[in-house]
């Protein structure tokens, strides 16, 4: 057999074929199947894209290598079920681009943490971890509270999500740079940000301009929120 | 097989061992960047005090600048230095291209990596591990991966031998599946053809299955069958033996080749993605196992009858504990690949523990005995200044390994205990603070076995720097260049 088979490693040509053909096949059943089968993603009520605040912010999350430390996966796991909430649906991060699942808890997972703790203690504890949990080893993030957020090409940035698959609406895309403004301003009325985008937590902002913090507490704030396991709706995924 | 067991009628071609040495000298300066801001991210781990407030400085952004310096740049040079010059020595053919092509690759590698490095310090990230560059730094790597293509398969195809050595079927494996891969999970679009940022095109669930098929097979196809090709041809050279089995090296290529790639979806037990996928990935990672050690029998099995030369050659003793490293991390890996182990084993310190035996035992380690081979080699010395300060590189680095992995075992296991422990009541029995500080002291020992192993690593970089200047090393009897290094 294996002289029969020489002829392999005496044509390069052949020999660079006969291994691109060995190392697709494993890919392709693995990678294509999870765009074609529909239950992949099972459409769940209550997801949505993000607000333009809450894209933002995820987009310092993403620069942060956020994803170094804290996952956003809660494993189907009784502990964790426990610690973090009910485990993490697919249709949860199906507008996550990227996915930012992490593969690493120096700190805890953050797939739920919208709304467990206030924005007061988000900014308290991105300003300095310590002040609000001794512990931690996370590193001081006081600089965006100091950094204007570049605001002026969030059209672009909606825009390139809705070519990659995130359903923004034309009058979510027009209307795009107010809501980010809303959304950072709790004086400002926020009626029209939460029709569009239920569940849109205001920020505090410091009054002047928004920062990039303001934009990663929205962050914050929203993940694993928009799907109400309370309501009958959902009943089916109720554990 | 080697090219010095050929007639000495037949002249050796004009090889060019120019861009080989630049590549070795990068491979040297990387590898201490490398380590060095590994140290240093460590030390924020133990005392995060030493992020200093400082928004480049930070774990988040100094954590990618470690890991692309240690596999891509540290790791890559390597591979490319040594590919260049295993293809020309087994091919008995100079570089396809011409030296302005080979120097392209190596300035233009040379120039992904800087940039690269600068962009995660100023805050640019796809935030996809291990391919955290950005969509513009994608681009010139493609350019230059193309044109590294190029070389190596037409020197394949002018070579005067007519029989492929079996390192370079590594090789090709690795340059081939690191284009498909590259390309595979960096799909984005840019938000402006003028920014930097851009937005991956697949989402969630896929997205988290092409980035672990992307995620695992840099392992398998960068720092396993790259390295491979390595210890294929600078093991025998080393040991002045044959490969152990030539039939063991066809059945373990094409096993490990096919079975790699189907092994990511290990990376994302429990989680939302289809049990199916998962059920494969561990199915295959499991049978990733035999492929994986037969490779290493080859390589262990080569010294059969020249097992002597560890007590003289210390880069030998660098490469056959590469191996050892690589048997033990290669077991491991299926090990953690279970669903039930990872329950355990994922998110914890347990993983870094994996991932570093692998990386300092394996790649680093089969590295150093193909740099303390070559450097005598190319700049034409007699011998490395000092088989003694190589021993003490040796010594100081494996103590360093062994606290760096006893840690992260330790860390890990504890972590992954506690996540899950419960009290009597039923309740979950400790915060996740407690375990942050729990695993302290094992994070001070890590940082203690990181510091060893760059410490070897200078060790090597003076005697590396005294073989090439000191008179000491100078060749005083003019051999035949072809048979003066087979010796060493």
């Amino acid at each position: 057999m294996f002289g029969t088979l020489q002829f392999i490693e005496r044509n390069a040509f052949l020999l660079l074929v006969f291994t691109l053909i060995t190392i697709a096949i494993g890919g392709i059943v693995e990678v294509v199947p999870l765009f074609t089968i529909e239950t992949t993603v099972e459409h769940v009520k209550g997801v949505r894209p993000y607000s333009p605040l809450e894209q933002r912010g995820r987009d310092i999350y993403t620069r942060e290598g956020c994803y170094t430390c804290h996952s956003q996966q809660i494993r189907a796991l009784r502990d964790e079920v426990e610690r973090y909430g009910h485990f993490s649906l697919a249709a949860e991060s199906m507008y996550d681009h990227p996915f930012q699942w992490g593969s690493k808890r120096i700190g805890p997972d953050l797939a739920r943490v919208g709304g467990k703790y206030s924005s007061d203690w988000h900014y308290a504890h991105l300003i300095n971890p310590q002040s609000v949990v001794p512990e931690s080893l996370m590193p001081h993030y006081a600089f965006l509270a100091d950094t204007p957020l570049v605001t002026d090409d969030i059209v672009a940035r909606l825009r390139t999500l809705r070519m990659v698959g995130v359903p923004y609406t034309d009058e979510e895309i027009a209307s795009a740079a107010a809501d980010l403004a809303t959304q950072a301003n709790p004086a400002a009325d926020n009626a029209a940000l939460v029709k569009r985008y239920p569940k849109a937590m205001t920020v505090l902002g410091n009054g002047r301009e928004v920062t990039e913090m303001d934009a990663l507490v929205a962050y914050l704030q929203v993940l694993g929120t928009m799907v109400d396991f309370a309501d009958p709706a959902n009943e089916h995924l109720q554990q | 097989m080697s090219d010095h067991a050929l007639p000495m009628s037949r002249a050796a071609p004009d090889y060019n061992e120019a861009v080989v040495k630049k590549f070795i000298i990068a491979t040297v300066f990387w590898a201490i960047v490398a380590f060095l801001v590994g140290v240093y991210i460590a030390t924020e781990l133990a005392w995060p005090q030493f992020n200093l407030g400082l928004s480049f400085i930070n774990f988040g952004r100094l954590r990618p600048v470690h890991t692309s310096a240690a596999i891509f740049a540290f790791g890559g040079s390597a591979l490319l230095g040594t590919s260049f010059y295993v293809v020309q020595r087994t091919c008995r053919a100079r570089l396809f291209g011409g030296e302005a092509l080979a120097n392209f690759v190596f300035w233009g590698y040379q120039f992904f990596i800087v940039m690269a490095a600068l962009s995660y310090v100023i805050g640019f990230s796809q935030s996809q591990e291990y391919a955290e560059p950005e969509w513009h730094l994608d681009v010139w790597l493609t350019i230059v991966w193309v044109a590294y293509a190029v070389i190596f398969i037409g020197t394949l195809m002018k070579r005067e031998e007519p029989h492929i050595y079996v390192a370079n079927w590594f090789y090709l494996a690795f340059i081939l599946t690191i284009a498909v891969l590259h390309i595979g999970n960096n799909l984005a679009i840019p938000i402006s053809l003028y920014s930097a940022k851009s937005y991956s095109v697949a989402s969630g669930v896929q997205n988290a299955m092409i980035q672990w098929w992307y995620g695992h097979n840099a392992v398998g196809f960068f720092l396993t069958a790259g390295f491979l090709g390595m210890m294929y041809y600078f093991i025998p050279k080393a040991a002045n033996r044959p490969i152990y089995s030539y039939r063991l090296s066809v059945v373990h290529f094409w096993s490990l080749i096919f079975m790699y790639i189907w092994a990511g979806p290990h990376h994302l037990h429990w989680t939302a993605l289809p049990d199916w996928t998962q059920t494969l990935g561990m199915a295959f990672s499991i049978m990733l196992w035999m492929p994986s050690w037969g490779g290493m029998i080859n390589g262990l099995m080569t010294l059969s009858g020249a097992w002597d030369k560890l007590r003289t050659d210390p880069g030998l003793r660098f490469s056959v504990t590469a191996v050892g490293f690589y048997g033990m991390a290669t077991f491991e890996g299926p090990v953690m690949s279970i669903r039930d182990v990872n329950a355990l084993s994922h998110y914890t310190d347990w993983g870094i523990g994996h991932v570093h035996s692998g990386a300092l035992g394996w790649v680093a380690f089969i590295s150093f005995g193909a740099i303390y081979y070559l450097v005598p080699v190319l700049w034409k010395r007699s011998g490395l200044y000092s088989a003694r300060l190589a021993s003490w590189h040796y010594w100081i680095a494996t103590l360093g390994i062994v606290f760096y992995i006893t840690s992260m075992w330790v860390a890990g296991i504890m972590q992954g205990l506690m996540w899950r422990a419960y009290d009597q009541f039923g309740f979950l029995q400790y915060s996740f603070a407690e375990s942050v500080v729990a695993v302290h002291p094992y994070y001070v020992i890590r940082l203690l076995g990181g510091l060893m192993f760059l410490t070897g690593a200078l060790i090597m970089v003076y005697n590396l720097i005294k073989t090439v200047h000191s008179p000491e090393t100078e060749r005083d009897v003019a051999l035949p260049t072809a048979v003066a290094v087979a010796g060493e």
